[in-house]
């Protein structure tokens, strides 16, 4: 099934609430965005697909973000106005397109969004992407709610032609995944027509051309800070003039709203910073308070002008702000707020049916390390799997699996495997396993093909075989893949069969060679699994043959639940994947003779 | 704008629908000429983990986060998600929950009991408590992903809005085929109900 395209039509009366990932697709469609290209990321994924709604828009998913920047580079020098669109971790994987995009500046708009996720909702680290800007020298707009999203949106590719530059557009989790009132506009493509000059000094960055083009972005960033202090992005609110409080992003929210009365300098371009306009602020009030997320960003550069600003040894530096954070950490005082409750947590866990996890079950009793990647499997660190060694970034466990061979050396082999999904393999995982074999290693590696990417919410990969709008294409091989890349030892294996998965695992893990194991079973989310549960068995625990021994409890599967003597399995949550049955030594798993 | 403000919290279990239960809520205070904020997480947190929404609505909102303590109604549709979001109610909030156990991890593989007094506790929470079960309500639809609707619906209790409202927003919201099933899990989860009906003009929000 293919996404139908709509036109999306602009009621001039009417408002919507938008996310802030749906204030940029509408505002870059307004802006007559022609190419967009992202790599599903939280919490960025959205954008794209609801950019691919719009008619007149190629959106597509790239297989990482730095193919992303490199497709909308490519779509700028073509003369048409492009996006690219990360989470705050896939713009590190794009950081060598985009410092040098910096250099050869666009043709059409280039905008790239950069989405942090302060609280690390769903990321492996909780960077701040705004020292992104200074060192790539790249002009970061910083929006604060779904409507200025949309209008920073079209502003972006506006500077982006106006200044010869790409520029930034960061949002916050907050930002991203918040709704909030937007008046849509009509939209209005750039004030030229599409076309290629050819420019080759402004373009192919041999030495020679990027020691000039170096100059111009000096220039340019010269430029900009003028533009900076005029942008009325960059705006006073003058107030009671004991409490200023210099913000941006979301925390400018919180600020108003703990804060209504105070002067806010409320910063809307976060690189380059206007200068003036903060020497002006300060000298307007008797108390400066810098209020931001994460790094002391805005509050150093203050400093750097000879405020004293208060900052970070007041505001958190971990996690994301809140109103009530804000205002303890301006006045100084704790608000009593009700005791937590002592309560058992409720971590995310893999859902009832996963293929991951009888995968993951039977890795276990392997007793080897296991080097993870950034997935819906990487769930299965948390008890009671607790079968996981290492999570670092997209890719890393096929490197850091041979690294630890390596340490290892002569007894190295057989005592590390490296879990990786379809669609991580496929992003970054490919040069890792070329490494191996190129090595001489002898790693194994599990590739866990669930036909989609599914952590993200279930977005096509080059190996589903369609693209982002729905549409067929080709479907990569991934066993030729990997046999291409001379790994002569590549199995297929459904990991709903624990035994067999098992099997497998130990004569692989105990090869001296390298050899990829492909778990192939599609994700319970798609809708074509779905469907099959209307008619798939589900199961149930025949009391009088439990014994109590738990040895299903410890699978970890939402649906199996201890109900105190006896095992039960929730009838709603069952998915019929038949992968808990051979765990009970007593058969008193069986098929449930009534459908709930 | 309309006069009236408020701040909802919704607290569930990944897969509850709590996600399109906001969709609603939030639909229907713009279409009531509110200004609106929602947030909520998506990701990893989604994966049978707990998740929250923050809905605030009134004639200016600014922070897309309810403050801890300050909201008027907390809509949980599980026990223990009531309880572990209860800090955010302010003193003499409400508080609508899904007598509902899903058993987190640790309680499914039995080396924890599920809290036998989360009713107790609940019920210590706020004079305003009020159970009910959402899920026996959707399976007499025999609709059980109808939970939310039932939660939407016994939670507008509390809220400014006519029926109209969110019946409109339902309309807007879901595909036309799941709108009658909506409907009617709403207007049963509106009607188990019955203690404070009218409590929209008795202060359920500040004004």
């Amino acid at each position: 099934m293919s996404i139908p395209k709509v036109s999306i039509p602009a009621d001039k009366e009417g408002v919507r609430l938008l996310s802030g990932n749906e204030a940029v697709a509408r505002g870059a469609f307004e802006a007559g965005v022609r190419v967009a290209s992202a790599y599903p990321g939280t919490p960025s994924t959205e954008i794209l697909e609801e950019l691919v709604r719009y008619e007149g828009v190629w959106a597509e998913w790239a297989p990482n973000e730095k193919v992303a920047v490199e497709v909308a580079i490519g779509a700028s020098m073509a003369g048409v106005r492009a996006l690219a669109a990360m989470k705050h971790v896939g713009v590190n994987v794009a950081t060598d397109p985009i410092f040098t995009a910096s250099y050869t500046g666009v043709g059409g708009g280039l905008v790239i969004v950069t989405a942090d996720d302060p609280e690390l909702h769903s990321s492996q680290n909780e960077q701040d992407n705004r020292h992104y800007a200074v060192a790539a020298k790249i002009p970061m707009l910083e929006p604060s709610d779904s409507s200025e999203t949309k209008e920073y949106t079209r502003l972006a590719f506006e500077l982006s032609e106006r200044f010869d530059t790409p520029v930034f557009l960061r949002t916050t989790t907050r930002i991203s995944h918040a709704k909030s009132v937007v008046r849509p506009g009509e939209p209005s493509g750039p004030p030229f027509p599409p076309g290629f000059k050819r420019d080759p000094a402004k373009w192919v960055m041999l030495p020679v051309n990027a020691k000039r083009r170096h100059a111009v972005v000096e220039e340019r960033t010269r430029a900009l800070r003028s533009f900076a202090e005029t942008f009325e992005g960059n705006r006073i609110e003058w107030g009671d003039r004991s409490l200023g409080i210099v913000t941006a992003g979301v925390s400018y929210q919180y600020v108003k709203e703990a804060f209504p009365e105070a002067s806010v300098l409320k910063i809307g371009l976060a690189y380059p910073l206007p200068e003036r306009l903060i020497r002006e602020f300060a000298a307007g009030v008797s108390r400066v308070v810098v209020v931001e997320e994460l790094d002391p960003y805005l509050e150093t550069h203050v400093r750097s002008l000879g405020i004293a600003a208060e900052g970070k040894e007041r505001v958190p530096i971990l996690g994301e702000l809140d109103p009530r954070i804000v205002r303890q950490a301006v006045t100084g005082e704790a608000v009593p707020l009700r005791a937590p409750e002592n309560l058992p947590p409720r971590p995310p866990n893999l859902c009832p049916g996963c293929p991951h996890r009888g995968l993951f079950f039977a890795l276990k009793k392997l007793k080897v390390a296991v080097t993870g990647d950034i997935g819906c499997y990487t769930l299965a660190a948390l008890p009671p799997l607790d079968s996981m060694d290492l999570c670092v970034c997209m890719g890393a466990s096929i490197g850091a699996a041979h690294g630890f061979e390596k340490a290892l050396g002569a007894e190295g082999p057989g005592k590390v495997v490296a879990v990786i999904g379809d669609s991580t393999f496929l992003h970054s995982g490919v040069t890792g396993l070329m490494n191996i074999v190129y090595n001489r290693g002898c790693g194994t590696v599990l590739l866990l093909d669930n036909s989609t990417t599914a952590m993200t919410g279930a977005q096509e990969n080059p190996s589903t075989g369609k693209t982002l709008d729905g549409k067929p294409t080709h479907r990569l091989d991934l066993e030729a893949l990997c046999r291409a890349l001379g790994v002569e030892h590549v199995y297929v294996v459904d990991p709903h069969d624990i035994q067999k998965t098992e099997e497998v695992l130990r004569r692989e893990v105990g090869r001296p060679e390298p050899s990829v194991v492909i778990t192939r079973a599609p994700c319970v989310l798609l809708p074509e699994h779905r469907r099959g549960r209307k008619t798939r068995p589900t199961f149930e625990v025949a009391i009088d043959l439990c014994t109590g021994c738990k040895a299903c409890a410890k699978f970890g599967c939402p649906a199996i639940e201890w109900a105190g003597e006896t095992a039960r399995i929730n009838p709603l949550l069952c998915d019929g994947c038949n992968q808990c049955p051979p765990l009970c030594k007593f058969q008193a798993i069986r098929v449930r003779e009534e459908k709930p | 704008m309309t006069a009236g403000r408020g701040d909802i919290f919704l607290a569930g279990v990944g897969g509850q629908g709590t996600l399109l239960a906001s969709e609603v809520l939030g639909e229907a205070f713009l279409l009531s000429g509110y200004d609106v904020k929602k947030s909520e997480v998506h990701g990893m947190a989604q994966r049978g983990g707990a998740v929250t929404t923050h809905l605030r609505f009134g004639p200016k909102v600014y922070s897309p986060l309810i403050e801890p303590g300050k909201a008027d109604l907390l809509i949980s549709f599980e026990k223990i998600e009531g309880l572990r979001f209860a800090h955010y109610l302010r003193p003499g909030g409400a508080l609508v929950v899904n007598v509902q156990e899903i058993y987190p991890p640790s309680v499914a593989t039995g080396r924890e009991p599920y809290p036998a007094d989360a009713l107790e506790r609940l019920a210590a929470v706020t004079d305003r408590f009020f159970p009910v079960d959402a899920l026996a309500a959707a399976l007499s639809l025999r609709e059980v992903r109808a939970v939310n609707m039932v939660m939407v619906g016994a939670g507008s209790r509390f809220l400014p809005l006519p029926e109209g409202a969110y019946v409109e927003a339902l309309g807007k919201c879901l595909a036309e085929r799941l709108v009658e099933v909506n409907v009617k899990a709403f207007r049963a989860g509106r009607a188990l109900v019955q203690a404070e009906a009218g409590s929209s003009e008795k202060g359920g929000m500040r004004r």
